[in-house]
């Protein structure tokens, strides 16, 4: 039996392990994109927040780990996949047969059509080497930087960008910060905060261009051999690539950020994070739906046998709806990882349906959000809000209940709201409880779901 | 033979030392707000519930994080966090649906209990046996004989 | 060191809040709480001043070991100027309060001046503000502390409050925190809100890490506590049936005042009783005491949580009191019910639970009843001036009073004014059951002479607490003493006093005290504190602490003539029980104990006796 899983994210990562534990002989390959050890995207800010170095992104940490697993690593970005013969193709020219494969290839950000995104000095912040280059463009104090987007991802960037002492302006599209994950007023309330962080926020703004200040201006040799050095800091490597991007003098602002509102903005580098889409492309005429995203069943199997898919790639059903839900949440990635990986290994598995849920730290105000955070017709709500010392919380019932909660400066036994909407808990008095004082949380979930003959009644 | 804490919150008093004794094992102060295990109040009912982590088999927290931060250790079966490699990123925080994880601030890490490596400090100080160390079989078969007896009890 | 250093101080007429340094050579010399918020109070504030001006001054404050593993460690003391006695008020109370304020970052807080408008102080460590409270103004304890709880997002705040009766200037109104714990006594709360101050909110997340050295100090407590498990009261008899248990064995002893220490034994004392408590009730077959409860570190546990009855006529439409809660203790069960002659349990619990919520002390409210009710038996007062008929043993009116008490109502406005300003109204001013203008506690001083002696000389007005010879008397502990001679007890009055204080200023409960002596406390101190803690500078602290409230008391206007029981205790033998025929000896016994103290024949200390205590 043959397991090939496209993508060393957590995702395949976790599924190849998952596969190991239940069948210990069988062959896995685990396949990644990027010519780096399997690391964690997630880890990229703590990278540039200078918290931890490259290899503190890396997925497993003990050395031979996935040798000693007996789990091969493949370098190699899949081309296409012909399901008849259960062979991928790859960009190098090689195949790869399997009996059971994962794809597991994520996703990727956004680049929006901005007339002057492909300049130098426009970066996304997705990839280890997106973040050597980031971190060399903004090495020095005060760099101007713009960035575009503060959705979830956008403001862990921004937190990263802003502890690295750059001098940051946010542009936003929405109305409030993060507004896929809270609600306005919450939005609001982390957007004056990090606003008296020091950052400058601009929301329900565009970037129309961006431009070069001085067309003419050649690329230095110099500032690329500055580039590099930094570059082999941060790997540890003394061969490190040489850096394609010129432009790292600080002192200057090679760069002119043109707003919807018609204001411009001499900067040094922009980041741009709008957002993320599935890497699906070369699963095209395999005959799986990939409409924004992987449809698979609750055991991640797509409509292809033999082909499972999990993480950010799959719009797997949708907690509440049943509906095609596309999360790119990580532990939601690594649910699935495990539900596909005991599928694939013979056992039977089941994904009870994905539940979003987010955690975010701007500059040390941390906020949550979980499920139908924006409530459902006929439920009921309730929010307690206190700007001055920006605490927020707000918690949606369906009946008794609870199927969704954003908060602000909530973080002891956070996980309990999971357990709650998960569990599918019925609140029964307790509901009425939390409708009175929202933070009773924990003692409303040890009542119910813990200890239900004692405390309940 | 694995342990487990056994919490029987009819024998709890709230008298907190087991919070005392947790920071103290873990942080070297006296600081409540900073224990893995947490004493809740229900006042109404006049009970206090000791909760901290069970170490479950799923351990959801394990899973998702991010940077390979927390562990098993193989001879108490706990999970434990690594803070050298622990990022702060709190995704394992609102994964654990039992909410037994937390981000602490001061640290910029996360924390859990890890049975204090097969010697849990909240059970030497616990002055009337309502946190107890047993073997994680009785445990389940006490625990399940518990719930029985006060779900008859509160359908009378 | 175990303290933090840091007295907060916060003006109320200026509305400021300031960090100050602890003053460490008084934190040597007065270890801390009610010592060293007691010398901070001496220092500041005129003792001739009207209890209820803005120039009084209100301190909380913890002691050293508050806030620490040391078991009961949870303890803190509000020091004020009482209105009810005119004498140093010194109120302590545990529950979760105390700790908290060490975790925030606080040795002591100090209240000054008045606000203009109710406000609340919210302490979040460093951070410290008063806020409106206009909105709270008027509702109870409990309202209060939900609201601060919900307003400020966090259900783990610590909250101390006034009820309604501190508002409403009851003389014995308390400061009430965690629901059901009281700073009980003298009127502090009385204090509290003449100053518009309806709440003090708490958080801490800092912790204590400053034990001096915290392996020793884990050591030795952890032994301590060993010490309080073994022992028979502190192990055994305390978290079983609580304070509770004494109300049996203190009737058997005849020293069970009744009806208003008219009589020494109550028929009905078994029926308010411990075993009470735990027996099922006839009418819901459910027991009312669920469980027993812990304040702060505590490892015995001696609390009571009751669930009263829920058809009980008291409460038949009030659902708001049908959960549990605190109580009963055998103070208030005793002074709600036997001195009343008041037997019936669910209206003590009822009244207590007004006490609670509305922030009253149980002792002096229902040992007003008790003079109430004497003065409708011999006519004095008739059911036209009470509003009600208020016969010994009317649980009607006993439930009818605490209401009208607590809301300022009718003729509770008087009650709300103490037994010896109502008596002396009324003109018969013998029948107040008080010293110093405080009501006794459960303890006849007829059937426990060292008790009498106690109540005559406490520096707070009549209290148990300040020498409770009861463990030497009736529980033999550290030795048995015989309770109705009066030989040898001016020495042990002392002896009792001066540890009490040492005990106090710990920041530890007095109740270690059935278990533990000074010399059990004193290691724990030396290893959570700097500077050297021995055994005899401990005795002095106490010492010390003693006599710098007498003399507070004698500069605020207090004489020899405060240092008397009521004529009835002295003049009219007990009727029944061990001690029929007995009279307290407290006229025979008080020259030897100003003597033993090295004061004058007046009661005042003499010069030399300053000296050697530095004061």
């Amino acid at each position: 039996m043959k397991h090939l899983i496209l993508g060393n994210g957590p995702a395949g990562v976790v599924a190849a392990e998952t596969i190991r534990k239940t069948d210990p002989t069988c062959s896995i390959t685990l396949v990644g994109a990027e010519p780096e050890p399997p690391y964690s995207r997630m880890a990229i800010p703590y990278l540039l927040e200078e918290n931890i170095d490259e290899s503190g992104t890396y997925l497993r940490k003990t050395e031979g780990h996935f040798e000693k697993l007996g789990i091969e690593l493949k370098v190699g970005r899949a081309t296409g996949v012909d399901p008849s013969n259960k062979t991928v193709q790859f960009e190098d020219g090689s195949t790869e047969t399997y009996d059971k494969l994962l794809i597991a290839t994520g996703a990727r950000p956004i680049l929006p059509p901005i007339p002057g995104v492909d300049l130098p000095n426009v970066h996304t912040c997705w990839t280890l080497d997106d973040a050597r280059h980031i971190a060399a463009l903004t090495q020095k104090q005060g760099a101007h930087v713009v960035q575009l987007g503060a959705g979830f991802i956008g403001c862990i960037i921004m937190e990263a960008l802003s502890l690295r002492g750059t001098d940051l302006t946010v542009v936003e599209l929405g109305d409030r910060m993060v507004p896929r994950m809270m609600t306005s007023e919450a939005g609001g309330m982390i957007k004056d905060w990090v606003q008296k962080k020091g950052i400058n926020v601009v929301t329900s703004t565009k970037i129309e261009r961006i431009d070069l200040t001085d067309a003419d201006r050649p690329a230095s040799t110099e500032s690329k051999s500055f580039l590099k050095s930094v570059i082999e800091k941060l790997t540890g490597h003394e061969d490190a690539p040489e850096p394609a991007a010129a432009y790292v003098d600080a002192d200057e602002d090679e760069l002119t950020v043109t707003l919807s509102s018609g204001e411009k903005i001499a900067c040094h580098a922009v980041i741009i994070s709008a957002g993320v889409r599935p890497n699906v492309e070369f699963l095209e005429g395999t005959g799986i739906d990939i409409t924004d995203g992987i449809h698979t069943d609750d055991r991640m199997e797509t409509s292809v046998p033999d082909i499972f898919a999990a993480g950010d790639v799959v719009a797997a059903p949708d907690f509440f709806t049943g509906k095609p839900f596309f999360s790119a949440i990580q532990p939601n990635a690594v649910d699935e990882a495990r539900a596909a990986a005991l599928n694939m290994a013979g056992r039977d598995a089941r994904m009870h349906g994905v539940l979003p849920i987010n955690v975010l730290d701007t500059l040390g105000l941390i906020s949550s959000s979980f499920g139908q955070w924006e409530g459902v017709e006929g439920g009921e709500s309730v929010e307690l809000s206190d700007p001055e010392r920006h605490r927020y919380i707000s918690l949606q019932f369906d009946g008794d209940v609870l199927i969704g909660a954003t908060s602000i400066g909530l973080t002891q036994h956070v996980g309990v709201v999971r357990g709650l909407i998960q569990g599918r808990v019925a609140l029964g008095k307790w509901k009425d409880v939390l409708m009175k004082e929202p933070l009773r949380l924990s003692e409303a979930y040890l009542a119910c779901a813990q200890q239900p003959g004692a405390l309940a009644g | 033979m694995q342990k487990s804490l056994f919490i029987d919150p009819v024998k709890c008093t709230g008298c907190l030392q087991c919070e005392m004794a947790c920071s103290y094992e873990n942080t070297g102060t006296l600081n409540p707000s900073q224990s893995r295990i947490k004493v809740f109040n229900f006042e109404d009912q006049g009970r206090q519930v000791p909760y901290t982590c069970t170490q479950c088999d799923e351990a959801w927290c394990m899973h998702a994080c991010p940077v390979d931060a927390i562990g098993l250790d193989k001879i108490t079966g706990a999970k434990v966090v690594d803070d050298d490699a622990c990022v702060g990123c709190k995704v394992c925080t609102i994964s654990c649906p039992f909410g037994t994880i937390n981000y602490v601030a001061e640290t910029g890490k996360v924390q859990k209990c890890d049975l204090c490596g097969g010697d849990p400090a909240c059970v030497k100080a616990c002055p009337t046996d309502a946190i107890t160390y047993v073997d994680s079989n009785w445990t389940g078969l006490d625990r399940m004989r518990q719930w029985a007896g006060r779900a008859n009890e509160a359908s009378l | 060191m175990a303290w933090t250093r840091k007295v907060l101080r916060v003006n109320l007429t200026d509305g400021t809040c300031t960090p100050e340094d602890l003053n460490m050579d008084w934190a040597m010399d007065y270890l801390g709480s009610r010592g060293l918020a007691t010398k901070y109070f001496v220092e500041e504030v005129d003792a001739t001043v009207d209890p209820l001006a803005p120039e009084n001054k209100m301190i909380m404050a913890t002691g050293p070991l508050t806030g620490t593993v040391a078991s009961t460690g949870g303890r803190y003391t509000v020091i004020t100027k009482g209105p009810l006695t005119g004498a140093i008020a010194c109120s302590n109370s545990g529950g979760y309060f105390g700790a908290e304020m060490k975790f925030a970052g606080w040795d002591m807080i100090i209240f000054e001046g008045k606000s203009e408008k109710p406000v609340y102080l919210m302490v979040e460590n460093e951070t410290a503000q008063l806020r409106d409270a206009s909105h709270l103004w008027g509702t109870s304890t409990w309202h209060t502390e939900e609201q601060i709880k919900k307003e400020n997002q966090d259900p783990l705040i610590r909250v101390s409050s006034i009820g309604k009766a501190g508002e409403s200037g009851v003389l014995y109104a308390c400061i009430v925190n965690d629901l059901h714990r009281a700073a009980g006594r003298s009127g502090v709360g009385t204090v509290m809100g003449s100053k518009n101050l309806k709440a003090v909110a708490l958080r801490g997340t800092r912790g204590l890490s400053g034990i001096h050295d915290f392996p020793a100090f884990m050591k030795v407590t952890e032994e301590k506590k060993q010490i309080l498990a073994e022992n028979a009261v502190t192990g055994e008899g305390l978290p079983s049936f609580g304070t509770q248990v004494l109300m049996n064995v203190i009737n058997e002893m005849g020293a069970l005042p009744t009806r208003n220490h008219r009589d020494v034994q109550f028929e009905k004392a078994n029926d308010i009783s411990a075993e009470a408590m735990a027996k099922p009730r006839e009418s819901d077959g459910k027991a009312q005491l669920i469980t027993n409860a812990a304040c702060f570190g505590c490892t015995i546990g001696c609390g009571r949580i009751s669930k009263i009855d829920k058809e009980h006529f008291t409460v038949v439409n009030k659902p708001e009191y049908w959960g549990a809660s605190g109580g009963l203790e055998y103070e208030a069960a005793w002074a709600l019910g036997a001195a009343n002659g008041v037997g019936d349990l669910e209206v003590l619990q009822y009244a207590n639970l007004i006490c609670n919520e509305q922030g009253m002390d149980p002792i002096s409210f229902g040992a007003t009843i008790g003079a109430v009710m004497e003065l409708y038996e011999i006519g004095v007062l008739d059911d036209e001036t009470i509003g009600l008929a208020a016969p010994f043993g009317s649980a009607e009116a006993l439930a009818e009073l605490v209401d009208m008490t607590a809301n300022g109502v009718g003729f509770g406005k008087e009650i709300g004014l103490g037994s010896k300003r109502l008596c002396e109204k009324y003109q018969r001013p013998e029948l107040s059951m008080s010293v110093k203008g405080q009501e006794f506690p459960a303890y006849d001083s007829r059937a426990i002479q060292g008790m009498g002696l106690t109540y005559a000389t406490s520096n707070r007005g009549a209290c148990h607490l300040r020498s409770y010879t009861v463990s030497s008397e009736v529980l033999g502990i550290p030795e048995k003493t015989d309770p109705l001679t009066t030989e040898g007890k001016p020495g042990l009055v002392m002896a009792f006093q001066d540890a009490t204080a040492a005990f106090d200023a710990s920041g530890l409960c007095i109740f270690t005290s059935f278990a533990w002596t000074l010399a059990d406390i004193q290691p724990q101190i030396d290893a959570a504190c700097e500077g050297d803690w021995s055994l005899e500078k401990l005795s002095e602290v106490g010492e010390r602490i003693w006599n710098m409230e007498k003399v507070f008391n004698l500069e605020a206007g207090l004489t020899k003539d405060d240092d008397k029981l009521p004529e009835r205790l002295t003049t009219e033998p007990a009727k029944e029980g061990p001690a029929k025929g007995l009279v307290s000896g407290v006229p025979e016994m008080l020259p030897e104990y100003y003597e033993l103290r090295g004061w004058d024949t007046d009661g005042k200390p003499k010069a030399e006796t300053l000296g050697r205590l530095g004061l």
